[in-house]
């Protein structure tokens, strides 16, 4: 079964991938966040190189999440550098 | 229930403190932070900073975390307003205001609030410097400490 996911990126992590969102499918088996994260590098080489770094942060459903986090269908997944507001 | 608001029109900090006031006389004190650009970073003079924000998780996120506040040191009012989008040196970045009927609370609250947007609220700033080019800010540790002790029971 594949699972379709928002994506969105904010900050540099945008920049560097070029896009700020994109609907994407994903395949079977891709249902955490550390799965999703390795998708990611795995799409090429700027993916890689953009989320090589252990310091990209995700939230999902705009709840923060971490490496064991699920995605299901529909789910809206960011992905971000370490916040610095205030 | 907290004012929240996220964007990028500036605040005016007396009408925010005389708005949280109105008609009330049980406040004994009003905590206040106003966070501004500085015309330098890391030894660079700045030409503007840019804060870009998660719209949606932002505000739910700021709200949570203000009613968090307000519950744990029993506010009377609590105002919390973020700019986004490009600043220039001497704009007003954010502003806390935390009321309540004795100081510590209000101090407290402020200190709370200011610490927790640093750190746990979804914004980043980009720094254009006057010489040209562009930086993403990096997170600091210090700031994940100063949010940390908040966390310890009894702060």
């Amino acid at each position: 079964m594949t699972v379709p996911v928002r994506l969105l990126y904010f900050a540099w992590l945008r920049e560097r991938l070029g896009t700020a969102e994109e609907e994407v499918t994903l395949p079977a088996g891709v249902d955490t966040v550390g799965a999703l994260l390795a998708w990611q590098r795995a799409r090429g080489p700027a993916a890689a190189e953009a989320f090589a770094s252990a310091t990209v942060r995700c939230a999902v459903n705009q709840e923060f999440a971490n490496d064991s986090t699920p995605i299901a269908s529909g789910d809206e997944v960011a992905f971000f550098p370490p916040v610095t507001g205030g | 229930m907290a004012r929240v608001l996220v964007g990028p029109e500036d605040f005016d900090v007396g009408a925010e403190m005389a708005a949280l006031v109105r008609g009330r006389t049980d406040i004994g004190g009003i905590g206040c932070f106003v966070g501004t650009v500085r015309a330098f970073s890391g030894g660079r003079d700045l030409a503007a900073m840019t804060l870009e924000h998660y719209p949606g998780m932002t505000e739910h996120a700021v709200a949570r975390i203000a009613e968090e506040a307000e519950q744990r040191w029993s506010l009377l009012g609590c105002t919390v307003i973020h700019r986004v989008g490009r600043l220039v040196p001497g704009a007003n970045i954010v502003l806390v205001l935390a009321a309540a009927s004795h100081r510590q609370a209000a101090l407290a609250a402020t200190a709370f609030l200011i610490d927790w947007l640093k750190t746990r609220a979804p914004f980043w700033k980009c720094e254009e410097f006057a010489a040209g080019g562009v930086s993403w800010v990096a997170a600091r540790d210090e700031d994940d400490a100063a949010a940390g002790r908040w966390d310890e029971a009894g702060a």
